[in-house]
């Protein structure tokens, strides 16, 4: 099974985006983790910006951009989901609350606690009808999301944005589910060559290969401390232009091996 | 699409345990709706509690051991499903089945719990709790496939009230694309705080039982249910009776988190899709298992999806009178429930609705009916404007 890779968008430490972050990972320039701001989520009414929880902001700004480098409409694309929990925050205040005295919750704290989340704002924000799911594999919720949108893409004949995210509970929930610092990738993936195409992706479920690792110890501990950053040996081979391979965490006996054919130089 | 036999499916709702039991009170009309005993709310809620589930997982499963975790592992002990399960390992090989499953809140109740007990000084969380195998999203997957010995992909579907309908759309594509040869899809959801007292904090979880479609209707009924089935691709050994998935369509709202397009547009969408991906016209739909919350703006949405498709013409009712909204399982419940129709040659009608709306224009059953069914429509819905519906009928 195989998929083009039009566009990707990225988020995490010292990361702020794809263009600027691939230097890095390519190893052309030093990795340094500095804390990068959330994104402002523009695509939201103002009056939902600031309010709008993390993973939103983090799911429709990496979306968007691997969309627009795509050239595609998100309201035409089919979009999957992934994350490894919901949102942190939003789970330790109604966890919170109904350890209070006085079990009010928020409306809006309860719809946002649901794990399709981003997935509704999103629709909403870019005015998509088109169909997306979101789903949760634990550590291998990055590439459990990776085959799901590359068989959607594969088998419904159409462009499908793969969007994964991932940030920390609050304390007490951190010490149970320890995550790192916030991350979100997104791949913009069509089942055909496109001029905006860059990359063939041949994937296949492998039960023998070990996990590939980020040669640069920082990309690495940080591939192993927020699930979606699993996907960090992808964006690193990306990075380089080159033909790779590499086999990314999903199930304990299961993973998921990428075979990364460049198109043309992007 | 690619059409699959199931093979054999299990169920669990307040109604009962195993299909015998769920078809027996859908024939006799009773619902299973009682005033909620599961917590304290301040309303007069009623809830769809299942029995039976006050024995701890044990063994090499206790780590597992949550009220979610618990309902599942007694649908998995339903209506021959582990030895269906066992059976299909022989024929395909463990690696083989994928594992697609759906819930909305998981084990959240254990951290829900774990919260109270808090320790005073640190705040710490209590030794033992178990987040990955209990509150995780993905902990209902992890215990089905090490219970069930899989060795197949797998995730869980987290999409609100719409998880266990995706999970069979799964299914079809994972095995069209070769990814694996059977499936087994299903879910569970089960009662906690999180959603009692955030549909109740959203002013739609309904003073009394629930009341699908009627004219007085007021919110909801939560309810608990638990279901897994067996996909396969068809072959004759299966029979002219085995019911077959034959279409699925998803869509999505562009309009709330949580309140559905008022004129049903995305339902509308997910229906025509179903029935476009079944080859089937409307009229060839011989009944309709609604997701029918009984709230005001869900019903009417859904009412006016129906009647612009199917205009009068073809019977429906909501499954949720009898065994409250079973959230992320309410997908698997009407799966469940429209493959006993098929089978069964019953459609259910409505507990507690009295009067249906006289602003509705579809044909919503309030009491069942013998009747010969070849293929059913089920519909599920759910926060963040998400839809699903699927086209479950009889082998052709």
């Amino acid at each position: 099974m195989h998929v083009y890779l039009e566009g990707i968008g990225l988020f995490g430490p010292g990361l702020a985006g794809w263009e600027a972050g691939r230097a890095a990972l390519a190893g052309a320039v030093p990795y340094t983790p500095t804390e990068t701001p959330l994104p402002a989520a523009a695509l939201l009414p103002a009056n939902e910006r600031r309010r709008a929880p993390k993973i939103v902001r983090i799911a429709l700004a990496t979306g968007a951009e691997a969309l627009a480098a795509a050239g595609r409409d998100p309201a035409r694309v089919a979009a999957v989901f992934t994350s490894s929990g919901g949102d942190g925050d939003t789970i330790h205040e109604i966890m919170s609350t109904l350890a209070s005295p006085v079990r009010e919750l928020s409306p809006t704290r309860f719809h946002n606690s649901v794990h399709n989340a981003a997935a509704g704002y999103w629709s909403i924000a870019t005015a998509s009808r088109a169909a997306s799911t979101s789903l949760c594999c634990h550590d291998g919720s990055f590439a459990a999301g990776l085959l799901e949108a590359a068989v959607q893409a594969t088998v419904d004949n159409k462009a499908v944005a793969l969007i994964a995210y991932d940030v920390p509970y609050p304390s007490p929930l951190a010490e149970a589910r320890p995550i790192g610092p916030a991350f979100g990738v997104a791949l913009a993936l069509s089942p055909a060559p496109s001029p905006a195409s860059f990359a063939r992706l041949e994937m296949a479920l492998t039960t023998d290969q070990p996990l590939s690792h980020n040669a640069e110890p920082t990309l690495e501990a940080l591939r192993r401390a927020t699930p979606a950053a699993r996907a960090l040996p992808l964006l690193a081979a990306l990075a380089t232009n080159g033909t790779a391979a590499v086999t990314l965490e999903y199930l304990p006996d299961l993973a998921l091996n990428v075979s990364i054919t460049p198109e043309k130089s992007s | 699409m690619t059409q699959l036999a199931l093979t054999a499916f299990s169920i669990v709702t307040a109604l009962g345990a195993g299909q015998d039991a769920n078809l027996a009170a859908l024939r006799a009309g009773r619902s299973a709706l009682v005033p909620c005993r599961f917590d304290t709310l301040p309303i007069d809620a009623y809830a769809g509690e299942v029995e039976g589930l006050d024995q701890p997982l044990t063994g090499p499963w206790a780590g597992f051991d949550c009220r979610n975790n618990r309902l599942a592992a007694l649908a998995l002990r339903q209506d021959g499903f582990l030895d269906a399960v066992e059976a299909a390992k022989a024929r395909h090989s463990p690696a083989r089945i994928g594992l697609f499953l759906g819930t909305s809140t998981s084990g959240i109740w254990e951290t829900e719990t774990a919260y109270r007990h808090r320790a005073p000084q640190t705040g710490a969380l209590p030794q033992g709790f178990d987040y990955a195998r209990t509150h995780n999203t993905y902990a209902l997957g992890r215990f089905l496939r090490e219970y069930l010995g899989l060795g197949g992909p797998a995730f869980v579907i987290s999409t609100a009230c719409a998880a266990t309908s995706k999970v069979f759309a799964d299914a079809a594509r994972m095995i069209r694309a070769g990814i694996c040869d059977a499936a087994i899809v299903g879910g569970a959801d089960t009662l906690c705080g999180t959603t009692l007292f955030g549909f109740h904090a959203l002013g739609v979880m309904a003073e009394g039982p629930c009341r699908p479609f009627d004219a007085a209707r007021n919110g909801i009924s939560i309810g608990e249910g638990a279901g897994f089935v067996l996909l396969e691709r068809p072959s004759p050994a299966h029979g002219a009776e085995t019911v077959m998935l034959l279409g699925t369509g998803e869509s999505s709202d562009a309009y709330h988190m949580s309140s559905p397009h008022p004129e049903g547009e995305g339902a509308r969408a997910a229906m025509l899709q179903a029935l476009a991906a079944a080859g089937l016209l409307p009229e060839e739909i011989d009944y309709i298992n609604l997701h029918g919350t009984a709230t005001l703006v869900g019903d009417a949405a859904e009412d006016k999806a129906i009647s612009g498709l199917f205009g009068d013409k073809v019977p429906c009712n909501s499954s949720k009178g009898f065994t409250g909204h079973t959230l992320g399982a309410s997908g698997v419940v009407g799966a469940a429930f429209a493959a006993l129709a098929i089978r069964h040659g019953f459609i259910p009608g409505s507990p507690h609705t009295r009067e249906v709306d006289p602003g509705f224009a579809s044909n919503y059953l309030r009491e069942g009916r013998e009747a010969r069914v070849n293929h059913v429509l089920c519909n599920a819905f759910g926060f963040g404007g998400v839809n699903c519906s699927m086209v479950l009928g009889r082998a052709a």
